[in-house]
């Protein structure tokens, strides 16, 4: 197990009387790079709550770089970087201080920022080229920057396991490309990246790992093992001719 | 000329003074203004944070819904700050518990429970209290603010404001990424029901100036207008509670020389800045872009 940085073992999740997860069991090795994939309401974003902790699962265990969710929280192994949609960019906040919040976990209680909170904002400022813009409050910016900004936010923090929900939702083809080489750059640099997409053509260039979701994990493993159609196209309930399966 | 240019405007400046000043001698408008700036100020904080986190309607729920805690406290001879904050809380856990288990939406959860508690307490007030003693409840009663409650309302809404103020960097967070708060282990329902807590206690401390109808404009107005004005939140703080003082004071002086409603006078002032900076900013902008098509079509 040393080398699998997300674990799911036999995990359900339900919502009152709606199964969200039955019997999901997936596990996502150190320093891979996986697109989640399925249908909305399939699942996905319960997964992603179950690896933040955010939710108990009924039954079953959830293991984060060897630590339980609530442990894992602690050490802040895992940053989310949200939907665009779901970020209120009128808020009065500048770039530096939403970096700032990836450092909450380990700031005293009144939330004061010390130098090592600095130099890590800085870092994770300089690491996503987003030093120059640093005092812009956020709704200033481009989508591809308005990206970057919460993934300086997860490398501020610290995280090896960077959670993005629909990351390339409305960027243009040459931000996404950018955004992407961003991705594949801290994965080289050892961190695991696990994005949610709707982006199926892209995917086998990005992805080295994919998972389908379809209210449990129908399929987990390298890319060009499980991103086949008769896999890709159970998952998706039906025919998809648009895509090419290499 | 010159000499007596400075004079007048010297006299001026006396004047002034003195039209400030002078009604401070008097205890009932010391405590007045002192209870206004107070309430002026712990509202003014509060309402950055009730308008980023869109909990505007929540606050205007809690204020009426206190009404029949206000009476009951009367009916048995406890300080009315006690039943204000017991309904308000009440009010929050009712609203919560019926929005998570209905598929009703919470606007109308709200709806519900805010007047049902606030016709209680009209139906009790029918039985009990005068029309004078309602309207000073509903509508505030400034002047006639005894000693002890003067005391209270400036130690409980300074205690407030104080805590609001050092956790300031934990609410904001819990008003713009409550998830990405919980994702990092901090406790979120606590600042959830501190955050109401600070919510009810402000409420109740602030409605015997301005009255249990308009408290929610003090929760509102000043937020909005920073929000308007600034793109940081350390700004929009000071904007907001400079705006809300000065309405404040020109409600506490208003009654004392116009025999004016303070509540009335207070809100009123305040919704004139808001709608001042908002046409303002309107107007600029239209002629902004005017200026740049003119010089566009050149």
């Amino acid at each position: 197990m040393k080398d699998i940085a997300i674990a799911l073992d036999r995990v359900n999740v339900r919502y009152g009387d709606n199964i969200a997860l039955s019997d999901a069991t997936i596990n996502i090795p150190y320093h891979s790079f996986t697109g989640v994939i399925g249908m909305n309401g399939s699942g996905k974003s319960t997964l992603f709550k179950a690896v933040m902790g955010l939710i108990t699962p009924e039954s079953g265990t959830v293991t984060i770089c060897g630590d339980d969710p609530k442990t894992a929280q602690k050490h802040g192994h895992v940053a989310y970087v949200p939907q665009s949609e779901q970020v209120d960019w009128d808020f009065p906040v500048s770039v530096t201080e939403v970096v700032m919040m990836g450092r909450l976990g380990t700031q005293n209680i009144f939330k004061t920022a010390s130098s090592a909170d600095l130099a890590a904002v800085q870092n994770g400022l300089d690491r996503v080229n987003m030093t120059a813009f640093k005092d812009r409050q956020i709704g200033e910016l481009s989508g591809g920057q308005k990206k970057r900004v919460f993934v300086a936010r997860a490398l501020a923090q610290g995280a090896d396991i960077l959670l993005l929900d629909e990351p390339f939702a409305g960027l243009d083809a040459t931000t996404e490309k950018s955004l992407i080489a961003l991705l594949i750059s801290l994965q080289e640099s050892g961190k695991t990246i696990i994005l949610a997409t709707h982006d199926l053509l892209s995917l086998p260039d990005v992805c080295d790992h994919v998972a389908l979701v379809k209210s449990t994990i129908i399929g987990f493993g390298p890319t060009k093992e499980v991103f086949v159609r008769e896999l890709v196209e159970k998952t998706f309930d039906g025919t998809l001719n648009h895509i090419t399966f290499k | 000329m010159v000499l007596s240019t400075t004079s007048l405007l010297n006299n001026i400046y006396m004047d002034l003074i003195s039209f400030l000043v002078e009604p401070l001698q008097y205890a009932f408008m010391f405590k007045a203004v002192v209870v206004s700036t107070i309430v002026g100020v712990a509202c003014a904080i509060l309402s950055c944070f009730l308008v980023l986190k869109g909990w505007s309607l929540l606050g205007d729920a809690i204020s009426h819904a206190v009404l029949p805690g206000v009476v009951l406290a009367y009916m048995l001879g406890i300080p009315f700050g006690i039943g204000a904050f017991v309904f308000a809380m009440l009010a929050v856990v009712l609203i919560g518990y019926i929005k998570n288990n209905t598929k009703i939406k919470e606007d109308a959860v709200m709806g519900i429970v805010f007047t049902t508690l606030f016709a209680l307490g009209l139906m009790l007030i029918s039985k009990i209290i005068s029309s004078v003693d309602l309207t000073h409840v509903l509508f505030g009663e400034l002047l006639g603010v005894s000693d002890v409650d003067a005391w209270v309302t400036f130690a409980i809404l300074s205690l407030s404001s104080l805590i609001i103020l050092l956790f300031r960097r934990t609410f904001l967070i819990f008003c713009f990424d409550p998830i990405h708060a919980q994702s990092l282990g901090l406790p979120v329902r606590l600042i959830h029901y501190s955050f109401l807590s600070l919510l009810a206690i402000t409420i109740t401390g602030s409605i015997q100036t301005v009255g249990i109808i308009l408290v929610i404009a003090m929760l509102i107005t000043p937020g909005s207008t920073a929000f308007l004005l600034t793109k940081k939140f350390s700004t929009m703080l000071q904007i907001a509670v400079a705006t809300s003082v000065v309405s404040s004071l020109i409600g506490a002086y208003s009654s004392y020389y116009f025999n004016i409603a303070t509540g009335g006078t207070i809100v009123f002032v305040q919704g004139v800045i808001f709608l001042s900076v908002f046409f303002y900013q309107n107007i600029n902008a239209r002629l902004v872009a005017r200026v740049v098509a003119d010089k566009a079509s050149l």
